[in-house]
């Protein structure tokens, strides 16, 4: 069953299909379009959509909702996202469970409404204060704005962390074919930790506080390990790599730009394959270690190199593996002829 | 009086050292009798294995080592939106959120005010000791003028620092709230009234029928650095000047719970409506790329959607991008449309095979951009004074004119349809194309029989011109 739908109203649908219980959220564009399907389909399903009055009323609205257990979810962009970052602290500090997806759009401040990909640093290294992290997704279709959806709910409960899915404008308002999810996503039993008002969890506590400065070590030594032990969980997507001579890697749209330059320099005589990372927290660093041995990296994003740094950091630091750059911001998008060239200059330099 | 409220916890065991039987309150503080009115209500109603209790930050933030309930920590400010999404998730619980005056009347106020606007069914208690406790004393927006805090050291200046904040009385302007009362805990007539206030409002949890807000003044010995006699009297004698105790609204005896959700509820397949199409098979469709342009109003953006749905519902990938960002200024509108047998790669076309321009700027603009071997096809009313480029097949069509002597001006984009038809330039079966036409005047099929003689007409005049 195929729908033609825009990548935002996929993640309704996505979020429908996981059993996602309630949204609350404030609109901003590009990421509009997903409270207003939610707004419209949300009820016909017996589900709660509410409009907060402010990010920070809609991500501590989804605190109050995910400490009962129930699956719930907000949608925004950069500002928005910057005002919710308190929250996320909150929620990853507590252990609560929540899905969160960021259209982002160009910054900083209030920027415009263009795609950009400047959020990488604030939803991977954690934009809110403390030790913490949030899982973070990467789709790039609308298939993946649905499928990443549902998995996101996967992991918030598999893990009790907050999620946040990690898009951006372009994979926001394109309209593509969408298959339509097919294996709803049955959260466990949350009685053992979760508050729902009821005798079997009214022992239960939900809480980022520890007063005492060793609980509170012990609890980010519990919450690190959490963190460590989310790499089994790390994905990542490969595409004619396997006698590659060059790898482009990008996330989100910059993937999707990447993956047409890499048939158009394959065209050209130059092996070329595409790295594209599905999680970036956790990040897939086997899979690219694996891909980038003994070849060259050339990097794509729509952002001041943020998602560059994180290559960097995450190769074998006893291997050397050259490293470039193309990018774009402000919402203008790398073309395809952009990166060939990029491509096509860095691979001359070999022959030097 | 003295008797430790049943709905308490028989020992604080969430509470850090070793006093498990005592509070973390100073002596003299308002809050321990204000948790046990609260707790007594709660456990007189029966209610503690339905309750949820908000914690909120400040001297409150421990709340949860007392009550023996459901318990959630909630950050600054933030109670009532946690209540909010405690009270949303968990219909016909009783929520608590208790809140300090720098927690509701200044971080947190446009949460707390919202949520009382919308009758968010929960009660919210609001300490009011007119200073900030657990961060050590500082001005609260309840602060009395010439009070001294650690941030008003030479008083609180009213040109400079505003007005103490009345909270009950703001409030009591919103329609939803059902209670509205304020009352203090600074001697036992006061706290008889305060307990009368509290059961008042938790019952109204009970019965769901929806917001509560209680007021307490309550006195705070140690920042405001006097004896607890001595705060208990500024209490009175200071704090009801500013802060009359009262009942300012009491509309429980008319008020009936509303159902929230009355919609009928449908299957996810109803409201999902797909299409059945099988996939078609990667090798046997050539991947096409159209840019679609065009003045803003043209139908530049749903001539595109019209082929990315057919091809859709013929099973192919389709991928639609409107345009964005700087392309969008000027009322230039444009939109990238790929139609696949495989995977689709970037969404946004650079370097389209077929260009269909509708205005003189997008056209100047995006026809150096298509592929050698490509097709542009342009509305013949634009005047051309650029080189159009070699290598590319270009024809100045006459859309509009053709829309325009069929009486709809507006469907130079159903002409153009038909040209890409009649050129055979779309790779889909004809009757999917038009299928899908169809389907895009669905909200106005008074216009179907029109456009479709304007199809006709335009695959007549392209096959006779090409």
């Amino acid at each position: 069953m195929r729908k033609f739908i825009k990548g935002n109203e996929a993640v309704t649908v996505g979020a429908l299909y996981a059993g996602c219980e309630i949204y609350f959220g404030y609109p901003i564009t590009p990421a509009s379009e997903i409270a207003h399907s939610a707004a419209r389909l949300f009820p016909q399903r017996g589900k709660v959509f509410l409009q907060a009055e402010c990010e920070t009323g809609a991500i501590n609205m989804i605190y109050g909702s995910a400490s009962s257990g129930r699956m719930s979810m907000t949608a925004s962009s950069g500002p928005g996202m910057s005002l919710m970052c308190e929250g996320i602290s909150y929620l990853a500090g507590a252990q609560l469970p929540a899905v969160i997806v960021d259209v982002q759009r160009a910054g900083p401040g209030l920027g415009n409404i263009g795609p950009e990909q400047g959020d990488y640093n604030q939803a991977v290294k954690g934009g809110g204060h403390g030790n913490y992290k949030a899982i973070v997704l990467a789709p790039s279709s609308v298939q993946e704005m649905c499928d990443l959806t549902i998995k996101a709910f996967e992991l918030a409960y598999k893990y009790r962390n907050p999620v946040i899915v990690l898009t951006d404008a372009v994979l926001g308002q394109v309209m593509e074919s969408l298959e339509i999810p097919e294996h709803p996503f049955t959260p466990p039993d949350v009685s053992e930790w979760a508050v729902q008002a009821d005798s079997k969890t009214r022992k239960n506590l939900i809480t980022s506080i520890y007063l005492q400065n060793d609980l509170q070590e012990k609890h980010n030594w519990l919450l690190d390990a959490k963190y460590a032990s989310m790499s089994v969980d790390a994905a990542a997507k490969n595409y004619r790599t396997e006698d590659a001579e060059l790898i482009l890697t990008g996330y989100g749209s910059s993937a999707r730009i990447a993956r047409s330059a890499v048939d158009a320099l394959r065209a050209e005589g130059i092996k070329a394959g595409l790295f594209r990372p599905l999680t970036l927290f956790p990040f897939p660093q086997d899979e690219l270690r694996k891909v980038a041995k003994g070849r060259k990296i050339l990097v794509v994003e729509l952002s001041n190199g943020q998602y560059r740094d994180d290559v960097l950091l995450h190769l074998d630091r006893k291997e050397f593996v050259p490293v470039e750059l193309v990018n774009r911001m402000g919402g203008m998008l790398v073309t395809t002829q952009e990166v060939v060239a990029a491509a096509r200059k860095m691979m001359e330099a070999v022959e030097c | 009086m003295l008797k430790k409220a049943v709905g308490f916890y028989e020992h604080f065991e969430r509470k850090d050292g070793s006093k498990s039987k005592a509070t973390h309150y100073c002596a003299g503080c308002g809050h321990g009798i204000i948790h046990k009115l609260i707790a007594e209500a709660v456990a007189e109603y029966g209610l503690q294995d339905d309750t949820v209790f908000v914690s909120p930050v400040g001297c409150g933030a421990f709340c949860y080592y007392y009550f023996d309930c459901g318990n959630v920590a909630a950050g600054h400010g933030r109670a009532s939106a946690v209540a909010t999404g405690l009270s949303r998730s968990l219909p016909g619980k009783v929520v608590i959120a208790y809140q300090g005056d720098g927690d509701l009347g200044a971080i947190g106020f446009n949460n707390a005010f919202q949520a009382a606007n919308r009758g968010e069914k929960f009660v919210c208690f609001f300490v009011n000791n007119a200073i900030y406790g657990m961060t050590g004393g500082q001005m609260a927006p309840t602060t009395l003028p010439d009070q001294k805090t650690a941030t008003t050291p030479y008083g609180r200046d009213v040109r400079k620092d505003g007005y103490p904040l009345k909270v009950c009385e703001v409030f009591n302007q919103l329609e939803a709230p059902i209670f509205i009362e304020r009352v203090s805990v600074a001697d036992t007539k006061r706290i008889l009234k305060a307990k009368k206030a509290i059961r008042k409002a938790i019952e109204i949890q009970k019965e769901g029928k929806g917001y509560a807000f209680v007021e307490i003044l309550s006195p705070c010995p140690t920042n405001m650095k006097v004896s607890a006699v001595a705060a208990a009297q500024f209490t009175i004698d200071a704090m009801e000047k500013t802060y009359p105790l009262g009942n300012f609204r009491d509309r429980s005896a008319e008020a009936t719970p509303p159902a929230r959700h009355d919609m009928a509820v449908k299957a996810l397949d109803e409201l999902v409506v797909a299409s059945s199409a099988e996939q078609v098979d990667a090798g046997s469709f050539t991947e096409k790329e159209f840019k679609f342009c065009g003045f803003g109003g043209q139908g530049i953006l749903s001539l595109g959607l019209v082929l990315a749905h057919a091809g859709n519902d013929t099973g192919r990938n389709v991928s639609w991008f409107p345009s964005y960002g700087p392309e969008q200024r000027g009322g230039t509108a444009s939109c990238s449309v790929v139609l696949s047998g495989g995977e689709i790669g970037s969404p946004t076309v650079d370097k389209p095979d077929v260009l269909v321009a509708m205005n003189q700027p997008s056209l100047e603009k995006f026809a150096p951009t298509v592929k050698d071997g490509g097709v542009i096809i342009y509305d013949a009313q634009i005047p051309v004074e650029f080189e159009l480029p070699k290598n590319v097949t270009v024809y100045a069509f006459p859309a509009a004119q053709i829309a325009t002597e069929k009486g709809v001006p507006k469907a130079a984009n159903t002409a153009l349809l038909g040209a890409l038809i009649a050129l055979d330039l779309i790779g889909l079966p004809e009757d999917a194309v038009l299928t899908a036409l169809k389907d895009s005047f669905a909200a106005k099929p008074k216009l179907i029989p029109k456009n479709m003689e304007i199809v006709e007409t335009a695959k007549g005049w392209m096959k006779a011109h090409r």
